[in-house]
């Protein structure tokens, strides 16, 4: 469990590393936390002749709320540890999922080291954040030495481990945009040991109107597709008051619309039940803390 | 009075500098020495037709390239079988790198020596081997069928038939009140030490003479195996197993290939050589344990008492048998437990695989063997209506009918006599600390929240302190310090502690004042091995013995000294004194120079010791013919047969009702091993254990899958439990001595795993309803389990209403 040999690039500044990926072009692999890319170089799993190192980029480390109202989001940089993002008192109050689904992200030591935006290039459907960043419409702004594109959550993810970065290519943060109005999320997933991979996940943002109705519902999934998979619940469960939603029957309604596969710690069977049944509790648990953030909000003085 | 350690939580004088990482390992040994990979068949079953290594050649620090062809004389041929057995008809062991033919994915094929690992690595990549595929034999059922032989000249699969037997158990089954027939599994795990193995091997061409340092749980073995393999004199051979990340049973198997080879190497290239596996070939070229299928037939009366219990037992041996057939042997003997089957009768087949060897994992069959007699005593419990606390108990040996002996042969090849244990003692402590007997309202309570919650215990004996022996060596030097020396290894037990403890209390000096080594040839050279919860009853008697001969060569010197009997001293806190008699005294230090006449004094204390400074008698020798200089002992400890410690485990789970997913609520245990040297420390082995038995019992397994190729290895899928994964644990102890030792104690080591796939799976099925009849088992499992549960139930309502 030794990796192959590789030229070791350590850019100073954002352009540099711009510069490098270009040179290198295919045999390039850039390197943040380190935390999946380094043990799948130990075990020859990944074999990049040329590793950029980002870790000097300071430039990229930071969270931050962008605008409010509609349009308001919160950008973390590529060079932003998990732990960073989990931490941000900031984001934390305009966009709690991020901490709620960062908690279940390996354990504590891992999100010191591993980066959120890396985890999104790394496009592992068990990935959290993927989901996160999907559930959200999220996007993720990537550079090149040629210029600079935002690519949208649903385009970002192409395949299981894999991005539609192009080998040129950095992404230099990803935006999570704040959900509007009277809003509530909850994340939760079942794993096997505390802190792995989930066998399913499931994040929630549900929005209730003025008198306690539910106006949005939408849920992100990870570990039951290829790809991070988001469901519109919204008509499902109706424009009824929070406290009479059929929560069961929308969580049936998003297991029947899943395809989920079995492995060696999971069943689809279980899987999809899983779904089913983390949808109903995320929906309820969405509802609840959208409620309780509402009214902690308003006696916050203006 | 010198303050009494032995029973005493002393802590573990070890720990400061494992903890704080100033452990030595043998990777941290051997700095800029040679290091070895290997090329490992990737494949579960095939025939070798060609091996390529010239792309490997032009490879920057390749030093050689080593495949079966280049090994030499004895180097080459098949490793040793090291516990043959009448019943062992077909064993089978490996060569050190493969000859024509690979039996597992994992097995070595060739050796690469480089400059660095990375380096090695590079060139294995380039290595090409050509294989002709053969049908892998993978999972019992298959081996059984026999459609495909793992090894061409073994029918069946079948390395061994074994059978152990006491009365007529078919024919008590066929006539007693009631029989059920339960169909039992266990999967396969492994011990995983943090530690993988590790060799490291420095030829002194000069001296001629080899050292090897090796993470072995037997390093005398090793020095024998490795003298004869490479032809050297035993005298010039060393073995040092220094500090050693965890064993749990995998490092008790040697010599591993790389135990032969890597030395191997450093004498014919005369430079030093190190090999450390990495995780991934821990996974696939250690060893695994515990894969067995059970059918157990058990004939019983309306009271729940056994009358007779029928046994088949098929094993899965893996590729080799280098360890012989101990793991079934152990099976179909503690099965009993503290239970009296009435007749009794186990056949065991054990069966050739295209996997990972199998050799003992802490608790060695044990866990199978809890398994199926604890899941038929569940299931009598259930079939009759009982209370399964009072079916066990009916069964119990009584402790006025010790010593017992069940008739049977143990892993020892001496007769299965249990020495001493109190039973009923031990079940209503258990009982007591559970709340065994208030389960029922705790039940409705949660019920009426919509918890599901069950209940379970599982009872298990274990024989400990095999022989055939140990030895220990004590001294005292001239600073009043105590060495002591065993010759069995350390892989974490805490030997530093326990051992000290015992030489302190014999001796009378302070704990502090004693250092212990263990494993090291150099120091002791006549051992075999920590394994089987020998290590306190064996080696803890033989430094007790030893320490008592210093004593009373001490007493004797200072006899002299003093002018007083020996008889009439005492020594406390390392200074000998006559009893009662104030004033009069030497110290431990002093006698120590006194013991050994000198020509040549290096400072004030030594002369006292030399020939101008002791008037003595001059007619006398100054050493007397039956006398040797030194204040230092070595005796031995060889029992006539194993010590049987007990314990009892109950849990409570809670279970959810949507996701299947098993939660412990409280783990309770009551032990009994004997005299306590440390409780602290056998809380410890406990805790340990337990956290296995709880990974066998919802976690841990090895997922091959047909082509013989294992999905999960590694820590990502193989799923070792963390601290998160592990309850916590409630211990009480009892303390019934063995008769058979001077301390009174038993073993302790694997104690904690045994019954914990048994007592988990009593749990859940009392939670659930229905039969749990497979370990480990996994939230997903037990979903399908309770669908398909459902679906029958279903099934039978219709029958009913179509009636």
């Amino acid at each position: 469990m030794k990796p192959s040999g590789f030229t070791y690039h350590r850019p100073q500044t954002v352009d540099e590393a711009l510069d490098v990926l270009g040179r290198v072009g295919p045999e390039g692999k850039v390197l943040a936390g380190g935390q999946s890319l380094v043990p799948m170089m130990n075990m020859r799993l990944a074999a990049p002749a040329e590793l950029i190192d980002i870790n000097r980029l300071t430039a990229l480390d930071y969270v931050q709320v962008e605008g409010d109202g509609a349009g308001a989001a919160v950008r973390v940089g590529a060079t932003a540890r998990h732990t960073t993002v989990e931490r941000d008192t900031a984001a934390f109050t305009v966009l709690p999922l991020l901490r709620q689904a960062l908690s279940h992200v390996a354990h504590s030591t891992i999100r010191n080291q591993g980066t959120t935006v890396g985890s999104l290039v790394h496009a592992d459907p068990a990935g959290e954040m993927t989901a996160v960043l999907a559930l959200l419409d999220g996007s993720v702004e990537v550079r090149s030495a040629h210029g600079a594109r935002c690519v949208s959550a649903s385009d970002f993810f192409v395949g299981p481990l894999e991005s539609c970065l192009e080998p040129d290519e950095l992404a230099t943060s990803a935006v999570f945009p704040v959900p509007e109005g009277r809003s509530g999320s909850a994340w939760l997933e079942v794993a096997r040991r505390h802190g792995d991979y989930a066998v399913c996940g499931v994040g929630a943002v549900l929005r209730l109107d003025g008198d306690a109705r539910v106006v949005a519902a939408r849920t992100g999934y990870i570990s039951v597709d290829a790809t991070p998979v988001v469901l519109d619940l919204g008509e499902v469960i109706g424009r009824v008051p929070y406290d009479t939603a059929d929560w069961d029957a929308a969580g049936r309604y998003a297991a029947a619309q899943l395809q989920p596969e079995g492995d060696i710690h999971a069943s689809a069977a279980y899987r999809r039940q899983l779904a089913g049944v983390l949808t109903s509790r995320a929906l309820s648990a969405a509802a609840r803390h959208a409620l309780a953030r509402h009214d902690i909000m308003t006696e916050v003085p203006q | 009075m010198t303050t009494r350690s032995l029973g005493e939580p002393v802590a573990r004088r070890e720990d400061p500098r494992l903890l704080s990482g100033q452990g030595r390992y043998v990777d941290d040994i051997g700095t800029g020495a040679l290091e070895v990979a290997f090329v490992r068949s990737p494949h579960a079953h095939a025939r070798i037709v060609d091996i390529d290594v010239t792309g490997a050649l032009d490879v920057d620090g390749i030093v050689a390239i080593y495949t079966h062809e280049d090994l030499p004389g004895r180097v080459g041929e098949p490793l040793p079988l090291l516990i043959p057995h009448d019943a062992l008809t077909h064993g089978r062991t490996p060569y050190p790198l493969a000859k024509d033919e690979v039996n597992h994915v994992g097995e070595p094929i060739v050796m690469v020596v480089a400059t660095d690992r990375y380096v090695a690595e590079d060139a294995c990549d380039r290595i090409q081997v050509e294989f002709d595929f053969l049908p892998p034999v993978v999972g019992i059922e298959v081996a059984r069928d026999a459609e495909h032989l793992v090894h061409d000249d073994v029918p069946g699969n079948v390395a061994a038939r074994l059978v152990q037997e006491s009365g007529d158990a078919r024919a008590a089954v066929a006539q007693a009140p009631h029989v059920l027939e339960l169909d039992l599994e266990i999967e396969r795990s492994a011990s995983m030490p943090m530690e993988g193995k590790a060799v490291f091997a420095r030829w002194d061409a000069d001296d001629t003479s080899l050292r090897v340092y090796t993470s072995t749980q037997a390093s005398t073995s090793v020095r024998a195996a490795v003298a004869a393999k490479l032809e050297l004199p035993a005298d010039r051979v060393e073995v040092v197993a220094p500090d050693v990340g965890g064993g749990f049973g995998v490092k008790i198997v040697h010599p591993w290939p790389e135990e032969i080879l890597v030395p191997w190497a450093a004498v014919t290239l005369g430079r030093e050589v190190k090999w450390t596996e990495d995780r991934r070939e821990h996974f696939v070229s250690s060893a695994h344990e515990r894969g067995q299928l059970q059918h157990v037939k058990v004939g019983f009366d309306s009271e729940g008492r056994l009358h007779g219990l029928d046994v088949t037992i098929w094993h899965d041996n893996g590729a080799y048998t280098p360890y012989g057939i101990i793991v079934p042997i152990i099976t179909t003997t503690q099965l009993l437990g503290p239970y009296k089957p009435g007749a009794y009768r186990a056949e065991c087949f054990s069966l050739y695989t295209n996997t990972v060897i199998v050799t003992p994992y802490r608790g060695a069959g044990r866990p199978q063997g809890c398994f199926a007699m604890e899941r038929t005593m569940d299931a009598i419990a259930d079939h009759l209506g009982l209370d399964r606390a009072v079916v066990r108990e009916r069964n119990f040996i009584r402790p006025d009918e010790m010593p017992y002996d069940h008739g049977l042969v143990f892993q020892d090849g001496r007769p299965l006599i249990y020495d001493s244990g109190d039973y009923p003692a031990s079940l209503d402590k258990l009982k007591k600390l559970i709340g065994w007997d208030e389960f029922d309202d705790y039940r409705a309570a949660a019920r009426a929240e919509g918890r599901q919650v069950g209940i379970g215990m599982a009872c298990y004996v274990e024989g400990t302190g095999v022989g055939p022996y140990e030895g220990g060596f004590v001294k005292v030097e001239t600073d009043g310090s105590v060495v002591v020396a065993t010759g069995l290894t350390t892989q974490g037990q805490g030997h530093q502690t326990a051992f000290a403890q015992i030489v302190a209390d014999e001796l009378g000096v302070p704990v502090e004042k004693v250092t212990v080594t263990t494993g090291d040839t150099r120091r002791f050279k006549y051992a075999v091995g920590t394994f089987a919860s020998r290590a306190a009853v064996m080696s803890g008697n033989a430094v007790a013995l030893a320490a008592r001969n210093v004593r009373e060569k001490a007493l004797r010197i200072a006899g002299e000294a003093l002018e007083a009997d020996p008889r009439d001293l005492e020594i406390v806190d390392g200074i000998v004194q006559v009893k009662g008699t104030p004033g009069a005294t030497v110290p431990l230090s002093t006698v120590a120079v006194l013991s050994n006449p000198l020509r040549y004094a290096f400072d004030e204390e030594t002369q006292r010791a030399t020939q101008f400074a002791t008037p003595g008698d001059p007619e006398k020798p100054p050493v007397a013919e039956d006398d040797e200089p030194g204040l230092e002992g070595t005796d031995y400890y060889s029992p006539a047969r194993s010590t049987f410690a007990n314990g009892m485990h109950a849990a409570i789970v809670e279970i959810d009702p949507d996701t299947a997913e098993i939660s412990i609520l409280r783990y309770c245990v009551v032990h009994d091993c004997g005299t306590l040297i440390n409780p602290r420390i056998v809380e410890g082995q406990i805790h340990g254990g337990v956290a296995q038995g709880v990974a066998g019992a919802l976690y841990e397994r090895m997922v091959y899958d047909d082509a013989g190729q294992l999905l999960n290895a590694s820590f990502m899928d193989f799923l070792m439990p963390y601290a998160t994964e592990v309850p916590r644990i409630e211990a009480d102890h009892l303390e019934t001595p063995s008769p058979l030792n001077p301390l009174g104690i038993k073993g302790a080591g694997e104690a904690g795993v045994i019954p914990g796939a048994s007592v988990l799976a009593s749990a859940i099925e009392d939670a659930e309803g229905f039969r749990i009849s497979r370990m480990p088992i996994s939230p997903s499992e037990l979903y399908e389990l309770r669908q398909r549960h459902e679906r029958r139930e279903q099934n039978t309502t219709n029958t009913k209403d179509s009636r």
